[in-house]
């Protein structure tokens, strides 16, 4: 478990977090999200012991990281942005490096060790030096490194930056995996991330958190939450079809490729009633969808409000 | 394994294998070499003992030493890695003492390896051993104290280069502060009294002494002090950044 109270950071005048409180349970995968800048790197470093916060504090499996720093440093698995690692030493130097700080020994040190490798896929490279290492492997031995302990808590800053499409698939599936009974937190600029691995989001901008949802609320937030797009062979005849739906409250047409988009009024649901009305029409249509709303979307909505508010002050 | 050993066997074994620690020993090597048998006039003094070779070490130490010691905290800090290592399960004074003592074992070997002077004298005569021994000891107390100080600088700075400039300047006035030169002037000018609490903090005057083969509890005292309080100033400038 991890909680923070508000937890705050000051360099100067300049306040990097501002109060964040938050609690995250084990069986969770909390999403951190924000502008460049927003603090969730900071946030990170505090909850993982590497920088004081100005003022609040916070637990790693009920441990305060700033009076039991050990015993919070024990049970956390942390992979720093950036992934930093020893270039100099080779994968395996390396793993068994961590091997020992974290005090493996005996039977667990092999299992552990096999199972890190053998996870992120490092069996090929373990006796090169990591220097010579792509960036997407020398991610992944940084991951192995915070994973090899099996930690109760797992705190990753942006654990997908700089790989590739299979390799950011293999590092969600990772942490899908692990999900289970750890407690974890992620960061991301990726918003398609928030979905494949997040049961939660928490989007921070300003040093503030300005939204903490499950991903599906946060897309019920946006514009384009139920409404619903096609793509007619006849633009015009589609658009008079659409007029007749009484819930529309506004159409847009996209001038790229002309897909026309229904927004219902408050609370209503207009799918069925477009089809029948297309159907009545007789107004072919390649391409019927309903929206589940577009966390990219929301996510400019609520970072941008924030930071406009911020201008005004 | 504590978690000073595990620092401390890392960081050694990250001195060998680059190719830095090579291409320091041997400089190291060449110059001491240079230095004992050119500036020291080893054969023309016609004594057998060390003294050509041992009067040098200080400033010799001056620039190799804190070419060692400017990566300690200044690398970590540039590549990010300092962020990997304070997050581990090791506390902040293990993580000190493990980098500084492998530096120091690391200038021990360079040290080790100048055997061949002591057998060349041993060949060409009888030494007193027991003043080479001692004078091997205070040159090595005397690395570790350059180094404490590097250390701290280090720490300081994410840059390698203003740490190394850094940590030659204060060695430079720790050296200075006992050298008879300079204590002659600050006698004609602010008596002996001053004089002498200038020479008892410097490198030179505890070097000079242990080298004649007394090792006083004094001497000794005072590098292990140095090396502690740089030590403990290194934890704290740490500490400060933390939570800067």
């Amino acid at each position: 478990m991890i909680e923070t109270r508000q937890l705050t950071k000051r360099y100067g005048d300049f306040t990097a977090v501002d109060a964040i409180s938050f609690k995250v349970e084990p069986g969770q995968v909390l999403g951190f999200l924000g502008p460049n800048g927003a603090g969730k790197s900071t946030t990170m470093k505090m909850v993982a012991g590497f920088l004081a916060p100005t003022s609040g504090g916070a637990t790693v499996a009920g441990f305060d990281v700033e009076q039991q720093p050990l015993e919070a440093k024990r049970v956390l698995g942390y992979l720093p942005e950036g992934a930093p690692s020893y270039g100099e030493m080779t994968v395996r130097e390396f793993i068994d490096f961590i091997a020992d700080v974290r005090g493996l020994t005996g039977e667990r040190r092999f299992q552990r060790i096999d199972d890190a490798i053998g996870r992120l896929h490092l069996e090929r490279v373990l006796e090169q030096p990591i220097d010579t290492l792509s960036k997407g492997f020398r991610r992944r031995v940084g991951l192995a490194g915070s994973i090899l302990h099996d930690p109760k808590v797992l705190i990753l800053d942006e654990p997908t930056d700089g790989l590739d499409p299979n390799q950011k698939q293999e590092v969600r599936t990772l942490i899908n995996s692990m999900a289970r009974d750890k407690t974890i937190i992620i960061s991301t600029h990726l918003l398609e991330e928030v979905h494949a691995v997040c049961t939660r989001a928490i989007i921070i901008a300003g040093g503030r958190v300005l939204a903490d949802a499950t991903p599906s609320e946060l897309e019920a937030r946006s514009r384009y939450h139920q409404a619903v797009s096609l793509t007619a062979g006849n633009l015009q005849e589609a658009k008079d079809a659409l007029a007749k739906v009484a819930d529309i409250a506004a159409i847009e047409v996209d001038p790229q490729d002309n897909r026309i988009t229904a927004f219902p009024k408050p609370g209503r649901s207009i799918f069925v009633a477009i089809s029948d009305a297309l159907k009545a029409q007789n107004v072919a249509v390649r391409e019927l969808a309903l929206e589940a709303g577009r966390l990219d979307e929301v996510f400019r909505t609520i970072t941008q409000g924030a930071t406009g508010k911020e201008a005004r002050t | 394994m504590s978690g000073t050993t595990t620092i401390f066997r890392r960081e050694l074994r990250s001195y060998f294998s680059t190719p830095v620690a090579y291409v320091f020993i041997v400089i190291f090597l060449l110059l001491s070499g240079a230095f004992t048998f050119y500036l020291g006039n080893f054969y023309e003094r016609g004594q057998a003992d060390l003294q050509a070779f041992f009067t040098f070490h200080p400033w010799l130490y001056l620039f190799l030493v804190p070419a060692v010691s400017m990566r300690l905290w200044a690398e970590e800090r540039k590549s990010g890695t300092i962020e990997l290592l304070l997050t581990l399960p090791i506390t902040m004074w293990q993580a000190v003492f493990g980098k500084f003592l492998a530096a120091w074992a690391f200038i021990a070997i360079a040290l080790a390896l100048t055997f061949p002077i002591w057998l060349t004298v041993n060949y060409l005569g009888s030494p007193d051993n027991g003043v080479v021994f001692a004078s091997y000891l205070g040159s090595l107390l005397m690395a570790g104290a350059f180094l404490a100080i590097g250390s701290c600088l280090s720490a300081s700075t994410r840059n390698q280069v203003v740490a190394f400039i850094l940590t030659v300047v204060i060695c430079f006035l720790l050296l200075l502060a006992g050298y008879p030169l300079v204590l002659d002037a600050i006698r004609a000018v602010a008596g002996q009294g001053l004089a002498d609490a200038i020479s008892g903090l410097s490198f030179l005057t505890h070097f000079a002494s242990i080298s004649k083969g007394v090792i006083d509890l004094r001497d000794l005292i005072y590098f292990v002090l140095m090396i502690g309080v740089w030590l403990y100033a290194t934890a704290v400038v740490i500490d400060m950044k933390k939570a800067a």
